[in-house]
């Protein structure tokens, strides 16, 4: 298809399908956390407006939650499906943390998800809040194992190469892997970036077409917090993993740098814009600002580190992905700084809420968050090419015999439904949200159980018919 | 050794498996049922029966596909490899028919017709390929070096689209009976009427699933017709012939919850009668689980995690079954 083998089949197909699912979890663990803390907040300083945020985002957070189960229904099931001697090799180490997975977050998202999302009139205010951080907890379980495989797979420890396949020797090292920690640590804060950004883009929404209550402002300055708190930490905790990866994974870093060689007793410049050319093993076009590379990845003046030159051409990832989904999500990084910075700024005499160049940015910045993000799987994936699992297993010795012709079909099926069934989904989330929370809806009591609207179902169902109306006929 | 660890893990799969069959089974069987009630009433009273619980069945799925990779990570890998192209139409089947479930109540009344649509392939195309694949594993998976060495379309033959076909009438029996038990007036009327050709189908394909297999393979035949072989699995098609009695006796008068009780009966007992074809073999006709099992430290380490949390597991879904027991009426609106 395309002139595509069937392994760049393969890795578009795995690419398409993981990057759709990663948009619905990370705002799963955002907005479970956020409405950890709205419910929090309400129960102890009773201030309705928490309440009514609560209920509006937790529908939201609803339908977001099932799209994300059936998606990832797939992801558990691609490892075989396409990626069949990876999952022989590896199996043995990444199959038990999957399932733990499933065993301890599935489980607990499952088992509390119904009372939060159905159960405000039917157990009391500590149980209801027990459940909701539950959920968040889950999610955040669920977060650190796929994690823990993910990293493994980035950098190998904990185990030992037998008959040709992965053993694992001691879990504790297979979990606790060197790259885990920051990884783990920066995909959460990306989730939570990403869910402040989306919520603030909401509010600023609202508040551009003069629909204007203290719930939509408060959630826009609790998002703008979050922001000019977080999104700072962002960058050093980046700062770290990058120079986490110097140690383990240099040849990504050089393509992230777009650094072909080192000249003796010179420090590397950092390259604001090039078109890394594989072939020719050179920047075309490069921008260079210099020994700022040098400064921020070894913190000296003159420091050098490898170049791609030092590593065998087969060895290379594809440096142009890399070097450019790498300066995407710290371009939109840098922007989400400098914004929650002009918020700030706003803050004196309530500006925040009615300077419309800013409500504009704002709305506009509502979905860098998760580009970003994806930006970000983009930049250490493709980065760890041409390896699956690093420096033991390479890509084109995972990927299952499957012919051009079962790939494209598959493939080809895989977006038209993506696109329709998700399509059709996020549309009801943004009628959700352009409906906006609604002032005192918890006062007259919702109604809930058998014989009633908010019946405990799955998910997706927390938004009632009633909601997407109301949302459709305002729009 | 000690304990046998994959012994262990295979009974664990067995189970997760079942459970999966029996819990998904009633409510694809819902779908696959669709088209026998246009009114759509009497569809959302269909929905409603199985709105509260259909979300926990997918778990199983999930369980199994991990389970699956964390204990026999050769069997995962060949196993979903060989069946890659049914496997992914059940996949978009489930999805599909997942949010179809979800979206039709949210859409507006000119385009819930899509979603009835949507909900009615998916759950046919989930049921039909997962028997597909069924069949294409009994058949046998060719394996050499650690991987699967057969064609894309080798299950397009007549006996996995033979089994694809019986699972959809096994489902749609599920679905009948469970209806009968969940509702009542004219839609459990109908499904009463319905029920009895459904059985025939049924048992129709038990009987060719049982006559074929052993004709085509001689192992199966060795299996269940050697002697004391006989012996000990002669239970085995003595139950289905008293479940199959008991059945038909229980759709007389007022039925309730004897069919659906009877008929997990058959599906348990054809389930079982298929593992007994197979057995000690995980891919058929040459792996032996043993041959295909993870590393030991991988079947310890998630076992002591499976062992303490399943019953957990267990006792929600038991519990939220008993939330939702009882009959579901029109306008009684879950949603």
């Amino acid at each position: 298809m395309f002139g595509l083998t069937a392994l760049e089949l393969a890795r578009t197909q795995f690419a398409f399908t993981v990057a759709f699912h990663i948009l619905f979890p990370a705002i799963t663990i955002g907005l479970a956390a956020y409405l950890v803390v709205l419910e929090g907040l309400w129960l102890r300083t009773k201030q309705t407006l928490y309440r009514d945020l609560y209920h509006f985002w937790s529908k939201v957070f609803a339908l977001n939650f099932g799209m994300g189960v059936v998606s990832g229904l797939v992801m558990s099931y691609q490892f075989g499906t396409n990626w069949s001697f990876f999952s022989d090799f590896a199996g043995g180490i990444t199959g038990p943390l999957l399932a733990y997975e499933v065993l301890t977050a599935f489980f607990l998202e499952a088992g509390f998800l119904g009372v939060m999302l159905f159960g405000w009139n039917r157990v009391g205010p500590g149980l209801h809040f027990f459940s909701t951080l539950m959920v968040s907890i889950g999610t955040l379980i669920s977060t650190t194992w796929i994690l823990a495989s993910n990293s493994w797979m980035q950098t190998p420890a904990g185990f030992e190469i037998v008959d040709g396949r992965a053993v694992p020797m001691d879990w504790l090292a297979v979990i606790f892997n060197p790259s885990f920690p920051y990884r783990l640590l920066h995909m959460s804060v990306a989730a939570f970036l990403a869910t402040a950004l989306f919520v603030a883009a909401s509010a600023a929404w609202h508040l551009l077409r003069g629909r204007d209550n203290p719930a939509i402002r408060k959630m826009l300055s609790m998002a703008m917090w979050m922001l000019v708190v977080v999104a700072p930490i962002q960058a050093v905790i980046g700062d770290f993993h990058g120079l986490n990866t110097l140690k383990h994974q240099p040849a990504k870093i050089a393509a992230m740098e777009g650094h072909w060689e080192n000249h003796p007793g010179e420090g590397v410049p950092l390259i604001v814009f090039a078109l890394p050319d594989q072939q020719r093993e050179e920047n075309r076009f490069a921008i260079e600002i210099p020994r700022l590379g040098s400064l921020i990845l070894t913190h000296s003046w003159d420091g050098q580190f490898p170049g791609l030159k030092e590593f065998a051409p087969e060895d290379r990832p594809p440096v142009a992905v890399v070097f450019w989904s790498f300066r995407i999500m710290v371009g939109l990084g840098v922007l989400m700084i400098l914004l929650g910075a002009w918020g700030l700024l706003l803050r004196r005499g309530e500006a925040l809420y009615r300077s419309r160049p800013f409500l504009r940015a704002t709305l506009l910045m509502g979905p860098t968050g998760l580009i970003a993000l994806i930006a970000g799987w983009f930049t250490t994936e493709v980065g760890r090419q041409p390896w699956v699992v690093y420096g033991l297993q390479r890509t084109a010795d995972a990927v299952s015999n499957h012919g051009v012709l079962p790939l494209a079909i598959s493939l080809l099926l895989f977006i038209v439904v993506y696109f329709t069934v998700f399509g059709v989904g996020i549309a009801y989330m943004l009628r959700l949200v352009r409906k906006g929370p609604v002032m005192h809806e918890g006062d007259t009591g919702l109604v809930g159980g058998p014989g009633h609207e908010r019946q405990q179902m799955r998910p997706l169902s927390a938004a009632t018919d009633d909601d997407l109306r109301t949302a459709a006929a305002r729009s | 050794m000690g304990i046998d660890l994959s012994l262990i893990w295979v009974l664990i799969i067995f189970f997760g498996v079942m459970m999966y069959v029996v819990m998904d089974g009633f409510d694809l069987g819902i779908g696959i049922l669709f088209p026998f009630a246009p009114d759509r009433h009497e569809r959302d009273v269909m929905m409603n029966t199985v709105a509260p619980v259909w979300d926990g069945n997918e778990t199983w799925l999930i369980l199994g596909g991990a389970g699956l990779l964390a204990a026999f990570p050769l069997v995962y890998s060949v196993v979903l490899s060989a069946l890659y192209l049914p496997l992914i139409f059940m996949l978009l089947g489930l999805i599909l028919r997942g949010v179809a479930f979800e979206f039709r109540f949210k859409a507006h009344d000119h385009e819930r017709h899509f979603w009835d649509k949507a909900f009615i392939v998916g759950s046919i195309a989930a049921a039909f390929f997962q028997g597909v694949a069924l069949g294409a594993y009994i058949e046998g998976i060719p394996v050499v070096n650690r991987a699967f060495a057969g064609g894309a379309f080798d299950w397009f033959a007549p006996f996995p689209l033979f089994t694809g076909l019986g699972v959809v009438a096994v489902y749609a029996m599920l679905g009948s009976t469970w209806l009968i038990m969940k509702t009542e007036g004219p839609l459990q009327a109908r499904m009463i009427q319905l029920s009895r050709p459904l059985i025939g189908l049924l048992i129709a394909f038990i009987v060719a699933v049982s006559v074929w297999t052993p004709l085509a393979h001689a192992s199966i035949a060795q299996r269940w017709f050697s002697w004391p072989n006989m012996l000990w699995f002669a239970p085995v098609p003595l139950l289905v012939v008293f479940f199959t009695v008991q059945l038909l006796r229980s759709l007389r008068a007022e039925p309730h919850v004897a069919p659906f009780v009877y008929v997990l009966g058959l599906v348990f007992l054809g389930y079982t009668g298929l593992a007994i074809s197979v057995w000690p073999m995980i891919i058929p006709p040459d792996i032996s689980i043993w041959q295909a099992a993870a590393p030991p430290q991988s079947q310890a380490f998630i076992l002591v995690g499976a062992l303490f949390i399943i019953p957990f597991i267990l006792m929600y879904t038991a519990w939220s079954y008993y939330v939702f027991r009882g009959k579901v009426r029109a306008g009684e609106g879950y949603h």
